[in-house]
């Protein structure tokens, strides 16, 4: 029979450790344990707490750089409503004074077309008064030219002629008046 | 009691059936080795179960020393692994079981029983080896009494010594008139019952595995001879299916064999209830 058997069947509870298996054991967990609690874990739990701040810094970074997008979209958007602006009333402005130059010119236009019409009827004015002058002349020439020639005598004296003419003129002119 | 290498193995090898020989099942027997040197009497000697569990420190060291001793921050695919277990450890056990403020100073003691308890139930199918440390009652009582210990400290510490006899007994005084019963049960239970059926849940179940184990790779070299050929196929496969079978077991005794631990814990630092 094997010798083995032999002491199972001699040996006690199996439920009783051997003392130099039980210390053997706890040596060789203290070892593992120690090995991991003093060296490898506090390693690899550095590694883990970097990795997890890089993925934490790089999500910081990318939304510094959406926020910084933003910022931009909003200075472009700003910069583009000032310029529409500033054009909309540099339009109007220009709008404006050529309106009031229109305006203008068109006072002037009036202003010198009245001066136009004036000075027509000033020169108007004095021609007929010329005409007017050269016709009385002329008329009282005649008519004492012809009143001499029906009474044979010569009127030569100007100055009775001419008050003779005159007073006539100014009596034809009277009833011309008063027929009016 | 002679070292003699042709009894190393606990059945005779030459033995099969028809051959007017017994059926050499496995026992008690199974689980004793003759001291590799030393002597078994003087209990100071050296015995397969010891080089398997210093080998198993070795084995577990070099693979966590190989993943972590310089680490990166893009991990390759050693340190993947072993960042995965030593994840699960920590997430699946001891933060879900005592939260990550209490857990956090026991994840290494965790880590290192769970990689322990594990690799030593591995030596049951790893080749040559087959032979699970834990099925060795010292091994899993080192453990449990070193988890005990801590177990009791942290709850005198925390609670004093009377709020930690109430804490172990789960004094509450709504229970009334039963409540000297209820204490007896839970002190008994908690204190005295406890850390044995810790102890014994991973020794028997991996004690019961190396049995089943033995069974069916004995029966299939027992029954090699005749008619018996049909049988040992039958039995070899058995071999294959209780083998996987461990595989699972093993990690699932680990698992356990911790998760208890933790929840242990949480009793201690627990508030009164």
């Amino acid at each position: 029979m094997n010798p083995l058997v032999q002491i199972a069947a001699e040996v006690e509870n199996p439920l009783i450790p051997p003392i130099p298996e039980l210390v053997i054991g706890l040596i060789a967990f203290v070892i593992v344990f120690g090995f991991l609690a003093k060296k490898l874990l506090p390693n690899i739990n550095k590694v883990l707490d970097e990795r997890r701040e890089a993925i934490e810094g790089g999500i910081e970074k990318a939304e510094a750089a959406q926020t910084e997008a933003q910022s931009v979209l909003e200075q472009y958007k700003a910069q583009l409503a000032e310029a529409r602006h500033e054009a909309a009333r540099l339009r109007q402005e220009a709008l404006e004074q050529g309106t009031a130059l229109k305006e203008e010119l068109r006072a002037e236009g009036q202003r010198q077309r009245e001066e136009i019409i004036a000075a027509g009827h000033a020169q108007i004015e004095a021609d007929r008064k010329a005409a007017s002058q050269a016709l009385r002349q002329d008329v009282g020439k005649l008519a004492t030219d012809l009143a001499g020639k029906l009474v044979g005598e010569s009127l030569e004296d100007a100055a009775r002629q001419s008050r003779t003419i005159d007073r006539f003129l100014s009596e034809l002119e009277e009833k011309a008046e008063a027929a009016r | 009691m002679s070292a003699d290498p042709t009894q190393v193995l606990a059945f005779e090898t030459d033995c099969h059936i028809f051959d007017g020989c017994g059926f050499p099942a496995p026992g008690l027997h199974s689980f004793l080795f003759e001291p590799i040197f030393g002597d078994a009497d003087s209990s100071v000697y050296f015995n397969k179960t010891m080089l398997l569990a210093l080998l198993g420190s070795v084995i577990i060291l070099g693979f966590f020393w190989a993943a972590f001793r310089k680490p990166k921050m893009v991990p390759g695919k050693l340190q993947m692994v072993a960042e995965a277990g030593y994840d699960f450890v920590r997430r699946g056990i001891v933060y879900e079981t005592l939260g990550k403020k209490e857990g956090e100073k026991y994840v290494p003691f965790m880590v290192a029983t769970f990689f322990f308890v594990w690799m030593m139930n591995l030596w049951s199918i790893i080749p040559v080896a087959q032979f699970p440390v834990t099925s060795v009652i010292a091994y899993p009582a080192g453990l449990a009494l070193v988890i005990y210990v801590m177990w009791m400290s942290v709850t005198f510490k925390r609670h004093g010594f009377v709020g930690g006899l109430k804490n172990l007994t789960g004094y509450d005084k709504s229970l009334g008139g039963i409540l000297p019963l209820v204490m007896l049960i839970e002190f008994f239970s908690n204190v005295l019952v406890r850390p044995f059926t810790h102890a014994v849940r991973l020794f028997a179940n991996m004690f019961a595995g190396h049995t089943l184990l033995l069974l069916f790779t004995i029966a299939s070299w027992y029954l090699l001879n005749g008619i018996g050929i049909a049988y040992a196929g039958v039995s070899f496969v058995m071999v294959i299916v209780m083998t996987a079978f461990e595989l699972f077991i093993q990690a699932v005794q680990a698992y356990v064999f911790v998760l208890l631990a933790c929840s242990f814990l949480q009793g201690a630092v627990a508030e009164h209830h």
